[in-house]
């Protein structure tokens, strides 16, 4: 190793270093921005003492440097325009587009090593294992991430897609996928066979994520974020870079504890998820009975839950899904603001999985404004269930259902909410329609229950103005 | 070899380092958290620096050019959109006016900024 080697390495270590404490300091509010900031210091000196040694060690022609600027502007621009503008609602299928250019990008850094290779020397092993492995695992992050990007969107169905055959196709494609990075290891200076990995994996991602429902399109986004990680990984296998194996291993690792603490706060394996497993689908098969529940609803008007909230002392919002299809979070803080004014306590109790995106409720509400400190996580929500007047619910289902408590059914077990504790709950959403696990909710029928059917924005809206009634200004 | 076994290290270390650091962040930032880390995996730009700096082929620089631009799409805005994210949970005034619901402690604890 040269010294100017070692210092380079020794800059990736201290960029290493500052990725760490960035993602440490993320775990406060007050700290997060600085933590981001402090990652991304890490990832300039990173990417600067990379191009100083790619200018001195190996020089280049002026052509390589001139796509790489053209690129790199036209994906800078695409990348902050589309992060500048981005509704927050819509942040879940920003993240799956970053995945899937990340991933994409690893493997067409693996892919371009592989063709340096091609006319010289063989690759040995140690290179062309993880050029093979970041090729299948960067095309399976790039299509499976635009596809879930797609579903969230709601550009592709978020019903789960299957047709005849489809898992046959799938062991196909990775078969197909597998067996040709084998062949491009052995002969290792035959382009084919890489294109043909490239090719079945792209198949394979795409048929990977088509069959998954679209509730369950978050566990997706984060699994495929650990994926990302892990063709950055091997990419600094193929090229020789620690900066790309140790950022890479930590975004792996991240998305993996992400990714199982989702799928246990929802109740569902991982494998479950991705074979597509309960749920799938159920939502409209289980609508007839629906017909019978309805004679047992006690309905509300706008008028009635601003009644009730008026005269509370301690209110509890429990925001789910439909606020933020609705983008209700600033009629929902606003209402809150308004009883507050008058002196009630409003809190907000937040599902780790409310969403579509865990934590996605916490920023909807933070971009409304609302304070941290009223945004109460599972535990300290269900201790104050207990002293709570009136629960207000706003467009979720099964993160409360009291079934989960009981065995035999698809929500047995899940952490729930315990909204059925306060004395009396308001349950805002469109329809008597269950959530994603297709079960009814008993909370609906309870007599303690009203059910205000409304869109979460304009039911919302209705019960401020309704509240202001009763409330002087 | 010795370079092999020196990444793997590495590898499983970091591996390590991320299952410590990310178990300890509490569900209300997963979502900026991921966007973070997401930010983080546009680390690939160096890669694609260094692919830029030995292409001597048209498809060696066709795959520059994409994976340079995939790359830069995901580092800048990776980073500019957690930053909008985490601007959000950090511009509010310390405590709100509404003391907690229940809590004795509330009333004799001095606000700490």
């Amino acid at each position: 190793m040269t010294l100017f080697a070692f210092v380079i390495g020794v800059i990736y270590l201290a960029a290493a270093t500052l990725f760490v404490v960035g993602l440490h300091l993320m775990r406060l509010p007050s700290t997060a921005r600085r933590g981001n900031l402090i990652s991304a210091g890490g990832m300039v000196i990173a990417v600067a003492a990379t191009i100083v040694f790619s200018l001195i060690n190996s020089g280049g022609s002026w052509i390589g440097w001139l796509a790489l600027v053209l690129g790199a502007a036209g994906g800078a621009a695409f990348g902050i325009i589309r992060a500048r503008t981005v509704k927050m609602t819509d942040i879940p299928q920003l993240v799956s587009i970053f995945n899937a250019v990340g991933g994409g990008a690893a493997a067409a850094v693996a892919f371009a090593d592989f063709v340096l290779h091609t006319s010289g020397a063989r690759l040995d092993l140690t290179s062309s294992i993880p050029i093979v492995l970041d090729v299948v695992i960067g095309s399976v992050t790039f299509s499976g991430s635009l596809i879930a990007a797609g579903k969230l969107q709601g550009i592709i169905s978020g019903s789960p897609i299957t047709f005849p055959g489809a898992r046959i196709v799938n062991v196909v494609a990775i078969g197909v996928a597998l067996a040709a990075g084998v062949f491009a290891i052995v002969i290792g200076d035959n382009i084919l066979f890489l294109v043909v990995v490239l090719v079945a994996s792209l198949l394979f991602g795409v048929l990977m994520v088509l069959p998954i429902g679209g509730a369950d399109a978050p566990v997706i986004v984060s699994l495929l974020n650990a994926f990302t990680g892990l063709a950055v990984a091997m990419a600094g296998f193929a090229i020789n870079n620690q900066a790309l194996i140790i950022a890479g291993a930590l975004v792996g690792a991240a998305g993996t504890i992400l990714t199982l603490q989702m799928a246990k706060a929802m109740n569902r394996s991982v494998l479950a998820i991705v074979l597509g497993g309960f749920g799938t689908g159920d939502s409209t098969s289980s609508a007839p009975a629906d017909a019978q529940d309805l004679a047992d609803v006690h309905e509300l008007t706008a008028d009635d839950v601003a009644v009730q909230l008026a005269y509370a002392q301690h209110v509890m919002i429990v925001p789910g899904y439909g606020l933020a299809a609705a983008q209700a979070q600033h009629e929902v803080a606003e209402l809150a603001k308004l009883l507050m004014a008058h002196g009630i306590d409003v809190k907000y109790a937040i599902h780790p999985v409310a969403g579509r995106m865990p934590g996605q409720m916490n920023v909807l509400l933070a971009e409304a404004n609302v304070p941290y400190e009223q945004m109460l996580q599972l535990d300290a929500a269900n201790v104050a269930f207990d002293n709570c007047d009136v629960a207000l619910v706003v467009g979720a289902n099964d993160v409360y259902n009291p079934d989960a408590r009981k065995p035999g059914n698809p929500v047995s077990g899940m952490p729930i909410l315990d909204v059925d504790h306060a004395k009396s709950v308001v349950i805002l959403k469109r329809s008597m329609r269950p959530g994603y696990s297709g079960i009814s909710n008993p909370l609906f029928t309870d007599p303690k229950t009203g059910m205000f059917f409304a869109d979460a924005k304009k039911g919302l809206a209705d019960i401020t103005a309704a509240v202001k009634e009763y409330v002087p200004a | 070899m010795e370079a092999l076994y020196s990444n793997l290290a590495i590898f499983v270390l970091s591996l390590l380092v991320g299952v410590e650091v990310i178990g300890k962040i509490p569900s209300t930032l997963h979502t900026p958290m991921m966007s973070g880390s997401n930010a983080i995996h546009g680390v690939v730009i160096a890669g694609a620096v260094a692919t830029a700096s030995v292409a001597n082929s048209p498809l060696g620089y066709v795959l520059t050019f994409i994976a340079a631009a995939l790359a830069a799409a995901n580092v800048f805005g990776g980073y500019v959109v957690t930053d909008r994210m985490l601007q959000m949970f950090t511009r509010h005034a310390p405590a709100p006016a509404v003391t907690a619901p229940a809590a004795p402690v509330a009333a004799n604890s001095k606000d700490p900024s």
